[in-house]
């Protein structure tokens, strides 16, 4: 039994946790256990954030401690609440507690075209080298690498999906990350390698079982080949009292179109982090999010648009809606290589305050190098428009439903970029979901 | 028989008096024309009526049936049977205006009761049959990037909808062409009945060369000044505001 002091830099995940989960995972090939050695080391070795971080500006450092957490007890399917989402789905991962719990694979005729959708503990098996050569291949470099680190050195399992060339799923391939038990840290992560000419639609979703207060530390992987099409779809809902880093990495090469929208709404405290990597003309990222923060909730989102090559494109547009005393930071920066000519860019963060003392941090930035490019970026803060308002309830309907039609107005921008019907629909409940959980003195309408 | 009266009403922007003492009862079936050049107030009062709150009524009475309405928020006085149709009805991207209608319908039932969608896509279509306006209008976001007669059809549109008692048409007329003009009256004309009273505000005669009115009234800084029947009107166009300035305003 270890001693933690609360200032403790590794917090629960002391040297005994380590050691007991290399232990567990002893099967894993030399250079994963390497990397999981050389991580932790990291981990202990790099402080928490400090005041003077510029890379947590606005950040609430004291949320971000360590301890209480535990690497949990597996748990079965059937302890969930597993709730379908209502879509047509072309395959199905469920995690709890890092360890699958329940699938559904892909099609046969998708399997025998070479479509992977499985662990990756089952995929190491058999494409060892693939998994090597994609799994955490991506440098993480916005702030939270310590959190990162501590993802590498426990990550357990994960999804593990690889799209071989020309192929074209029409529905979406879901993963579900279910935290279960007071105090449960998990490390979800979905790795996806999209060869040329692919097309399919991935969507993580991230999931309390109770409302328990999980850690959750996840990373993810997306690289999208020649041409390739990919949508990438996160919803966010663990339980009020989690706390929550996750980091995504997104490589686009030459044609290939990646289109990211995470949708937040649950926890205490989340940070999320997501790097976009343009590494050949043609290559476009759409990186959307969404958030509906309540009550005390902070969302920290912090983003990084790297164009390494002529001719590519990204355009973020990240929309925050604030209630209660809720707390959201904005932090993007659009980075231009010096050879990256003809390089079109935009950020965009808008900031919809439906409370007065709510608190949205908005930093937007740019870091040009080459001369001949396209980049801007804005960002707003604004309240529900009073002459909208009016304009509603001139129509006979009241304040609160005028607010709540004109919020989701307000999300339908993002929402409509997805073009997948049953999944915007699937997103706009869940985010209807939590107007109607919200905590009662701020209640939109009676539900 | 149901009547908006209107009883020496007085109205401010601010501490700025704008609408000074005003009378006029609407019956339900009629339609009055109230006319006057611009900043006299007549804006103001159709804004006041439907419960604007950068508007402040100082004195007087709305009645609707002999009640009050000057205590009810503006979506009660709607539910109630005022219906504004805005001079710069506002835009409200990502909501269709499908979903915008069927809100304000299910707005107008009781408690618990939930709205049958088919019934209610029925009649919308068949209002949009009546105005000659496309379905996929439905589909598209409340007045966003439309054209200024698009706008005032979209008006006309919710007016059919939600069927009020009154309805308050702020300069209806500007803005469009005389193509876009004659569409928005013949919607307007299509809606007449005994059923709907309407407070027509314009600055122009030309719109009521579309919509004849029973009743025409002169504004002039904040009170009707002239009162008369549709020939008001061309008398008003043929002599200019010069005329109301020099002979009808008390000096």
């Amino acid at each position: 039994m270890s001693v933690t002091t609360p200032d403790s830099v590794v917090g629960s995940f002391t040297a005994e946790v380590f050691d007991a989960h290399l232990a567990s995972v002893a099967h894993l090939p030399a250079w994963w256990l390497d990397r999981k050695r050389e991580a932790w080391a990291r981990f202990c070795a790099l402080p928490l954030p400090k005041r003077t971080d510029e890379a947590w500006r606005f950040a609430t450092l004291t949320g971000l401690k360590l301890d209480g957490y535990a690497l949990p007890a597996p748990v079965t399917a059937a302890g969930l609440g597993h709730t379908p989402i209502g879509i047509a789905k072309a395959g199905r991962l469920v995690f709890a507690n890092n360890r699958l719990v329940a699938s559904d694979p892909v099609a046969a005729a998708l399997a025998e075209r070479g479509v992977i959708f499985e662990t990756l503990q089952n995929a190491l098996r058999k494409h060892g080298d693939l998994v090597k050569s994609h799994l955490l291949a991506q440098p993480a470099t916005l702030g939270a690498e310590k959190f990162s680190a501590l993802h590498t050195a426990l990550l357990d399992d994960g999804a593990f999906i690889f799209l071989p060339k020309g192929v074209e799923i029409a529905d979406p391939l879901a993963v579900f990350h279910y935290a279960a038990g007071a105090g449960a840290a998990v490390f979800p992560h979905t790795l996806v390698i999209a060869e040329q000419d692919t097309r399919a639609t991935i969507v993580d979703f991230f999931r309390s079982a109770d409302a328990g207060a999980h850690f959750a530390c996840g990373r993810n992987d997306l690289y999208a080949s020649h041409g390739a099409q990919l949508t990438y779809v996160a919803a966010q809902t663990w339980s009020r009292e989690t706390l929550s880093f996750q980091s995504n990495s997104t490589v686009a090469r030459r044609d290939a179109r990646v289109l990211s929208l995470n949708l937040h709404l649950g926890g205490r405290q989340s940070r999320h982090e997501s790097h976009s990597q343009l590494q050949a003309p043609g290559a476009h990222s759409e990186m959307l999010a969404l958030t509906v923060a309540h009550g005390a909730q902070e969302f920290d989102q912090r983003t990084r648009q790297i164009h390494q090559a002529p001719h590519t494109s990204s355009n973020l547009l990240y929309k925050n809606a604030l209630l209660g005393r809720s707390k959201t930071i904005f932090s993007g920066l659009i980075v231009v290589d010096p050879d990256a000519q003809k390089t079109d860019a935009y950020q965009s963060n808008r900031n919809l305050m439906l409370s007065d003392d709510a608190e949205a941090n908005s930093l937007p930035g740019l870091e040009i190098q080459a001369n001949d490019v396209r980049c801007s970026h804005g960002a707003t803060s604004s309240r529900i428009d009073p002459e909208q308002e009016f304009y509603l309830q001139a129509r006979g309907i009241a304040k609160d439903a005028a607010d709540e039609l004109l919020t989701f107005g307000f999300f339908e921008e993002v929402l409509s970029k997805l073009g997948h019907e049953p999944l915007h629909d699937a997103l706009r409940d869940l985010v209807k979901a939590k107007f109607q959980a919200q905590p009662a003195a701020a209640a939109p309408s009676p539900a | 028989m149901s009547q908006l009266e209107i009883k020496d009403l007085h109205i401010s922007i601010g501490d700025k008096p704008i609408v000074k003492g005003l009378t006029l009862t609407v019956r339900r079936g009629e339609v009055h024309a109230l006319m006057g050049p611009n900043g006299t107030g007549k804006s103001t009062l159709a804004k006041a009526i439907a419960g604007h709150p950068s508007y402040t009524i100082t004195s007087g009475e709305v009645l609707l049936d002999g009640r009050s309405i000057l205590a009810m928020h503006p979506d009660e006085r709607a539910r109630a049977g005022i219906f504004l149709a805005f001079q710069y009805p506002s835009e409200i991207p990502g909501v269709s205006i499908a979903n915008f209608l069927r809100a304000a319908v299910q707005a107008r039932l009781g408690e618990g009761e939930e709205l049958d969608a088919t019934a209610y896509y029925k009649r919308l279509y068949s209002k949009m049959d009546l105005l000659q306006i496309d379905r996929k209008f439905t589909s598209r976001s409340v007045n966003d990037g439309f054209s200024g007669g698009e706008k005032k059809r979209c008006e006309i549109l919710q007016m059919a909808m939600l069927e009020p008692a009154f309805a308050l048409m702020d300069e209806t007329d500007s803005g469009l062409d005389i193509d876009a003009l004659r569409i928005v009256a013949d919607g307007v004309n299509a809606l007449r009945s005994t059923n709907l009273g309407v407070l027509m505000i314009t600055h122009y005669q030309r719109l009521l060369g579309y919509i004849v009115p029973d009743h025409v009234h002169v504004m002039w800084d904040g009170r009707i000044v002239k009162s008369g029947d549709k020939s008001l009107a061309l008398e008003l166009e043929a002599k200019g505001y010069d005329w109301v300035k020099n002979e009808l305003v008390p000096a």
